[in-house]
């Protein structure tokens, strides 16, 4: 338990380019054993989902956030906490449904992709598709459904990189029967 | 055109036969090049290629002008992101290869394979970056670049140590105590010969291999991580060679 106290300030950091050549070294692993892109961009969701799943406690305990309120702040602590934090960057949080249950992250560089370009027999391959599975594993963790995918990417030709996430529904807590009654 | 271009350095990298066809893909500092030639026949035994028609499809993967990553600035980028990060993709990278393979060593195989994809991108950049396009030729020259820019450049420090065997000079050993590449892995007791720097043995390998210096790299349980790297006869004799020079 005392170990905690210091584990917000060893949030080490390291050079960007190690971190983007290995994620292209593993793109490039996986376009090799899988047939087609569309199974890439799956294996890369389900391998995002499990780091999401384990990132979150990661940043609960680095991070002192609470509990958000709605999704704006969610939305908020994503961009300005969680992306600043494990990936240097900050997007920015706009095009809200007028529902308030759908939002898009703008990217305006994306440490995934530097020194990458998209050959042209794989233009089916979302490349940062496992930014996606991070962001659903780690809101499902704290009982939230999303809906995450990319509507803009670089990497095509846009402009911006844009992630366009949708509230699905609160999870809830499915306790074990002994647990909810005693 | 940029600056860096008149430093094109091109690999030949795979050659595949097909029936009648050959196929080479070009690397180069810019992009590659995917040659194929038709109606090209192989004499065997004679090892050359007789050529009856050569149609020289040149599909050119380079760049275009319009790509932003060839105007980017050669300096190194400021851009930073979390260990943590690079922890957990790393650790969804040896359980993706671990699902695949049957073997401790086919497990590290795989893990090199992917750092080789690593240190050939890294080359380029770096020898532009630090050496100002200068190639090196000498062996001790290019084993410190890898000790202090390549491990400056992908882990911010410098190797722990870089050693020679005692008994044979074409062995050296750069050794790590805590390679970044382990900091978050523990390794169950039953599979204890597994050490995932097998990544950055690939990434050495890749560079000294591109360099012009092939050499295979072992990973060791040795005062924390040690790399072996053994060079290929050849690279070594030209050394003695080139001696004084």
């Amino acid at each position: 338990m005392s170990r905690q106290s210091n584990r917000t300030t060893d949030n080490k950091k390291m050079n960007s380019e190690l971190f983007t050549l290995t994620y292209g070294a593993l793109v490039t692993q996986l376009c090799k054993d899988y047939e087609n892109d569309e199974e890439v961009n799956k294996q890369l969701d389900k391998m995002g989902y499990n780091i999401g799943v384990r990132l979150i406690e990661d940043f609960l305990a680095r991070s002192s956030v609470g509990r958000c309120q709605d999704f704006r702040e969610t939305a908020d602590v994503i961009a300005k906490v969680a992306f600043k934090m494990y990936l240097g960057v900050t997007p920015s949080v706009t095009n809200w449904s007028p529902a308030g249950d759908e939002f898009s992250l703008v990217l305006e560089s994306n440490p995934l992709v530097d020194f990458v370009e998209l050959p042209d027999n794989h233009n089916v391959l979302i490349y940062s598709n496992l930014l996606c599975g991070v962001l659903r594993g780690a809101l499902e963790m704290v009982q939230m459904a999303v809906d995450v995918r990319f509507a803009q990417d670089t990497l095509r030709g846009d402009n911006v990189t844009e992630i366009r996430m949708k509230f699905i529904k609160r999870i809830e807590e499915n306790l074990p029967y002994h647990i909810r009654f005693f | 055109m940029h600056s860096h271009c008149s430093n094109l350095r091109i690999y030949f990298w795979i050659i595949l036969l097909r029936k009648g066809f050959i196929t080479a893909q070009l690397f180069s500092s810019r992009g590659f090049l995917n040659v194929t030639c038709d109606d090209m026949t192989l004499t065997p035994g004679r090892g050359s290629i007789s050529t009856k028609t050569i149609t020289l499809k040149m599909e050119t993967r380079f760049t275009k002008g319009k790509s932003a990553i060839l105007e980017r600035p050669l300096t190194r980028p400021k851009t930073e992101v979390s260990v943590s990060a690079f922890a957990l993709l790393f650790s969804e990278m040896v359980q993706y290869c671990q699902s695949r393979v049957y073997s401790v060593s086919e497990l590290q195989a795989r893990l090199a394979e992917m750092g080789q994809g690593v240190g050939v991108s890294l080359l380029d950049v770096l020898v532009l970056r630090e050496k100002n396009g200068k190639r090196e030729t000498k062996v001790l020259n290019i084993l410190l670049f890898i000790k202090v820019s390549v491990w400056k450049s992908l882990f911010g420090k410098e190797a722990d140590k870089l050693e020679q065997a005692n008994d044979d000079d074409k062995t050296y050993y750069i050794i790590e105590k805590e390679p970044l590449v382990n900091l978050y892995i523990s390794v169950p007791k039953d599979n204890s010969s597994l050490n995932c720097a097998a990544f950055t043995g690939g990434v050495v390998e890749a560079i000294l291999t591109h360099s012009g210096f092939p050499a295979k790299v072992t990973v060791h349980w040795h005062k924390g991580t040690t790399l072996m790297i053994k060079f290929d006869e050849a690279v070594i004799a030209r050394d003695k060679a080139l001696e004084g020079r």
